[in-house]
């Protein structure tokens, strides 16, 4: 911002940085309902030791599914209101006749959403490794594929909320959508958390990875800005 | 321009139905033809396999089913792809037409794949590539379906799941390759044998005719099925009233 003329930066890049300093700054009010979906992951990976075996050794083995399924499940859970309150209040609107690009803001969204949501879960990472016997030495590649696989969920979660935006039954619909396209993430991820665990090279599923996050958030973006344009016909 | 009339008359609902109407016949009786002779020739004639035996003759609808299971995909996607950058709205209906055949095929391929797992590999179900790529075909189908019926307002309903068709086209060789890639990390050789001995022409041929049966077949479908989707959003329009008339006459 300009402090002598009092002008407002305008443009595309400002206008992104607006979106995702405002979702972030609303998401810090309600520090409460950030944390939830992090709540959620530590209660899905305590339910596998208890309906399994509380064995370390057997925790170990089955340590990457139980996170990767706790962190598929956890982000789908904020992912329904990503549009939706915006819808409601007219915001999604503005967004269309302020003339930037759409895909601009969403992209902007998604990087929000994926700071207050997917970053905890990062952070959680540890403690649900650490209750199931995970090596303390995996925990690094561990944190850089989740967060890389939850960007990416972000990705194909916006898309999916913008498809479902005023339909019935939204969020079990979302789920439907999303989780066939999480497989590919799914796999490399657990792939590269086993692989870290064994004390394995990782190079390969991080890049495969990568890779997949860099297309995700290179297409998403356009597949969620039409699907917002459709909703608001 | 001349060369791009056939095009445009693809986008008048009265033209398509016509047309299908014409064709879907021809695609019918082709369909039973070439079923009833393939079946015959891959039930009857061909010769059991020398290590299946005739466990193997199930490859006469498994396979035309994974192959139409695809292409329905495909087709889906590539209608959607029209309808959403040429505002075609038959492309929608003939979109929303083609998704459950190709959810029922990738069913019956499922289904027969197991069937024979059962006598080959001892089990119902393998977490084999092809069956697991193949089932995650038909949640993309389900969810494409149920998106469609999750939206009361028709045109939205098509817009938002051809958007889904678009975004699971790209996906699906992603899908596919990642599965593989998963598989071979996780089991050691496939059940299937790589170097298998190459078909000779009384099984190979039945199993050609099978796959142009149901390609014949899937078209018979898909034109009535189009038929019926265009009656659907055009009870109202003038020139089908005019043309039930003329039909009752």
């Amino acid at each position: 911002m300009n402090a002598g003329g009092g002008t407002v930066p305008t443009g595309m890049f400002a206008a992104a940085a607006a979106t995702f300093r405002r979702d972030v700054v609303l998401a810090f009010r309600r520090p409460g309902q950030m944390l939830q979906p992090v709540v959620f992951f530590l209660i899905v990976t305590t339910l596998f030791p208890l309906s399994l075996s509380p064995q370390l050794s057997q925790l170990r083995d089955i340590s990457p599914g139980i996170m990767w399924v706790g962190a598929l499940l956890s982000s789908l859970l904020a992912l329904e209101s990503l549009f939706r309150a915006d819808l409601e209040d007219g915001t999604l609107e503005q967004w269309v006749i302020s003339g930037q690009p759409l895909a601009v803001q969403v992209l902007a969204r998604i990087l929000a959403h994926w700071t207050v949501s997917g970053l905890p879960l990062v952070a959680a990472a540890p403690l649900v490794g650490a209750s199931l016997a995970v090596p303390g030495t995996a925990f690094g590649t561990i944190m850089l594929l989740l967060g890389l696989g939850t960007l990416c969920l972000s990705g194909l979660g916006a898309a999916g909320a913008a498809l479902t935006l005023g339909s019935r039954r939204a969020s079990v619909l979302l789920s439907l959508l999303v989780l066939p396209l999480a497989m590919p993430i799914l796999i490399f991820g657990a792939r590269g958390v086993d692989l870290a665990i064994l004390g394995e090279p990782t190079r390969g599923p991080v890049l495969l990875l990568s890779a997949l996050t860099i297309l995700t958030l290179s297409l998403t973006p356009w597949a969620a800005a039409s699907a917002v344009r459709i909703s608001l016909e | 321009m001349a060369t791009w009339t056939w095009f445009h008359k693809l986008g008048s609902p009265p033209h398509v139905y016509r047309i299908a109407g014409r064709f879907a016949p021809w695609f019918g009786w082709g369909a039973l033809l070439c079923i009833v002779y393939g079946l015959f020739g891959g039930l009857v004639l061909a010769p059991p396999d020398y290590q299946q035996k005739d466990a193997f003759r199930i490859v006469y609808v498994h396979a035309p089913a994974a192959w139409l299971s695809l292409s329905c995909y495909t087709m889906m996607a590539v209608a959607a792809f029209v309808g959403l950058v040429w505002r075609m709205k038959i492309a929608h209906a003939a979109a929303a037409a083609i998704a459950p055949v190709g959810a029922s095929f990738a069913f019956v391929c499922l289904a027969t794949g197991s069937l024979w797992g059962r006598p080959m590999w001892g089990t119902w179900w393998e977490w084999d590539a092809r069956l697991t790529s193949q089932l995650i075909l038909l949640f993309l189908y389900l969810g494409y379906m149920a998106l469609r019926s999750a939206h009361d307002d028709l045109q939205r309903a098509d817009r938002s799941s051809a958007v889904l068709a678009i975004v699971g086209v790209v996906n699906v060789p992603i899908i596919h390759y990642s599965v593989y890639w998963w598989n071979s990390l996780h089991q050691g050789a496939t059940v299937m044998k790589a170097d298998r001995p190459s078909m000779p022409s009384e099984m190979l041929v039945p199993l050609l005719v099978m796959f142009l049966g149901f390609t014949l077949f899937q078209l018979w479908v898909l034109c009535t099925r189009l038929r019926a989707e265009i009656l659907d959003r055009e009870r109202n329009a003038r020139w089908l009233q005019e043309q039930i008339r003329e039909g009752a006459r």
